[in-house]
């Protein structure tokens, strides 16, 4: 497992009480509960831990490799997922991964970014960094679920758009202008989430949504705190000044109103416990489209443009 | 300067007499492109297009409005309050203090200016980006002022054209300057919903979260020649692939090439171009 600086403690508590159940197996010994008592001690110091996390540590629990990604979310909840590929105009980009299925009982769309979960997946998927065949894919399942009236869903996890020539050649602001511009056009409901990493532009081109979700250890910003750090403080080290600066939590941005709901995440992190991070996802978002299905098409609409109208009004 | 009319308001003539001693004591300023010595007085006469390499150079938000309306007569409008600082944002200086001084350096209250005038005959708002102020960084203020740009358009029944010129996301407000994108976005919905043209010229530079939303959503989509557009900039592409960039790369000509823009026009032919295009949409029978 990856550990993170501030979970060392932690997995060598686990790591140690592994070894003894090992060792009281191998002699026979009861050792129930001393491991009790230690397995609280790893409770309590994730809750520690945990509680006091500062944005820059929350940036690095948003980017944890194993923290469950856009397909270990489809395989959980959607049944039936049919994958549908290609932008009809140049290629299929895996950055982005979309199609039909069944949530809950009823069709959806289902679009996001997939990082990967090792070497090939993650080059396949090219670290969930998409170009713009892959907002133009994005475009193309949105009419669909316009078309047809299925709800949208989509989940959002990518650390910003490909930077590359080819992706400009091809049009890479176009392609997320039109895809922001899909997401305000559609009159069916639309909930999406951050569940890891919410990058400037190339996040906001699958979650400008009727409802915006963030997993309690999500992040979502302009810029990277990298980023941020070496432009305005000249010093990329100075990252963890410029996480707490931009307000990239998902605290900070329920508090700000950028967002609508926080979905809770087990203890220690969705890295720790996946399942249980993509059930709490699941009940969030079927409540959302509960609380959206009684909108009419016009509302749903209307309802997108006035929530990103209203931001910053005085 | 015959430019100071009727139209202008106060404020913006206050604006002018302003910066007149900055440019008296610069008569001499070097080309970016070619570095050959331009006299000031010859650079406006040929627009602050150099004589010698035919580069543009950037112009302000205020003179950008002079250039096209019809005899550099319109009226700008008071731009909407916004939370100022939304953050209270500080790096090695306090934002608020930085607003304070690019206010007080450009007489502008942000980086963007609305005006509606006549162009070549034909009615149009036009909302001009200013890289002066803090590089055309697109905030609050600059969002709130395109919608209020797309609103006067359609109360007025005019075409709006938006001139960004923006580095792209004001980083001092975060995730508010973020959300400019999508509420730049409903702007251009709300022109397409009133069926009034929405035009985009896009002049040097115009990046990021500014060319990855409204400023590419034109019905039409003009720039200016050798103008820099794309979404990442040069220097971030060639740090990430470690590659030589291909000349040309992210210019005006580059992107009508890849088909991304309607045409490239020089500076002096704008007026021109807008007055063909806004007399053929205005004219039209259906
Ligand atoms: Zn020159």
């Amino acid at each position: 497992m990856y550990t993170l600086d501030f979970e060392k403690q932690i997995t060598d508590l686990e790591t140690k009480i592994e070894e003894l159940r090992h060792v009281s197996k191998e002699k026979g010994m009861d050792i129930v509960a001393e491991i009790s008592v230690l397995q609280k001690k790893v409770d309590k110091l994730l809750k520690d831990v945990y509680g006091k996390l500062s944005s820059w540590d929350k940036v690095q629990v948003a980017r944890h490799p194993e923290r469950p990604h856009f397909l270990d979310y489809v395989k959980e909840l959607i049944e039936d997922f049919t994958e549908l590929t290609g932008d009809r105009l140049y290629a299929d980009d895996q950055a982005i991964v979309g199609g039909l299925g069944r949530f809950r009982g009823q069709t959806v769309m289902i679009i996001g970014q997939e990082k990967g979960h090792d070497i090939e997946s993650r080059m396949k998927h090219n670290f969930g960094s998409p170009k713009p065949e892959g907002y133009r894919k994005a475009v193309r399942l949105m009419a669909l679920a316009e078309h047809y009236r299925v709800p949208l869903i989509t989940l959002v996890d990518t650390a910003g758009a490909y930077p590359g020539i080819e992706a400009e050649e091809r049009g890479q602001a176009v392609a997320i202008a039109r895809a922001t511009d899909m997401c305000l056009s559609v009159t069916v409901p639309f909930v999406a989430t951050i569940i890891g990493e919410g990058g400037s532009g190339g996040a906001i081109a699958l979650a400008t949504a009727n409802r915006v979700l963030m997993m309690e250890y999500a992040i979502y910003s302009v810029i990277s705190p990298e980023g941020c750090a070496s432009i305005l403080w000249h010093d990329s080290a100075k990252k963890g000044e410029a996480a707490e600066a931009q307000k990239l939590t998902a605290q900070d941005l329920l508090k700000l109103k950028i967002i609508d709901r926080i979905v809770p995440e087990p203890l220690g992190a969705a890295h720790r416990n996946p399942k249980e991070a993509i059930t709490n996802l699941g009940n969030a978002l079927e409540k959302e489209l509960k609380d959206l299905s009684n909108l009419t098409p016009k509302q749903l609409k209307a309802q997108r443009h006035q929530k990103y109208l209203d931001i910053g009004r005085v | 300067m015959n430019w100071i009319t009727d139209y202008v308001r106060p404020k913006l003539q206050k604006l002018t007499t302003e910066t007149k001693p900055a440019v008296a004591d610069n008569l001499w300023q070097k080309c970016p492109s070619c570095e050959q010595m331009l006299f000031h007085r010859d650079l406006v006469d040929n627009l602050s297009v150099c004589h010698y390499c035919n580069h543009h150079l950037r112009l302000n938000a205020y003179a950008r409005l002079k250039l096209l309306f019809d005899n550099e007569e319109f009226t700008p409008i008071t731009l909407p309050k916004v939370p100022l600082d939304p953050l209270k944002f500080k790096d090695s200086k306090k934002y608020v203090d930085r607003l304070k001084d690019y206010r007080k350096k450009t007489g502008q209250e942000d980086a963007i200016l609305v005006a509606h005038g006549k162009i070549g005959g034909n009615p149009a708002v036009v909302a001009a980006f200013d890289f002066s102020f803090m590089g055309g960084s697109m905030g609050l203020a600059v969002g709130a002022a395109l919608v209020a740009a797309a609103e006067l358009a359609i109360k007025l029944d005019f075409p709006l054209i938006a001139i960004p010129a923006s580095g792209g996301a004001r980083m001092q407000e975060g995730p508010f300057s973020l959300m400019q994108m999508p509420r730049s976005t409903v702007a251009v919905q709300m022109m397409r919903e009133a069926r009034l043209p929405y035009l985009v010229l896009l002049v040097d530079p115009t990046l990021g979260g500014v060319s990855a939303s409204f400023a590419m959503l034109g019905d039409i989509t003009l720039a200016e020649s050798g103008a820099t557009i794309g979404f990442t900039g040069a220097r971030v592409i060639q740090q990430t692939i470690k590659e030589k960039l291909p000349a040309g790369f992210q210019t005006a000509e580059y992107l009508q090439e890849h088909g991304m823009i309607d045409r490239v026009v020089h500076r002096k032919d704008l007026r021109a171009t807008f007055k063909k295009i806004l007399t053929l949409l205005r004219q039209k029978s259906l």
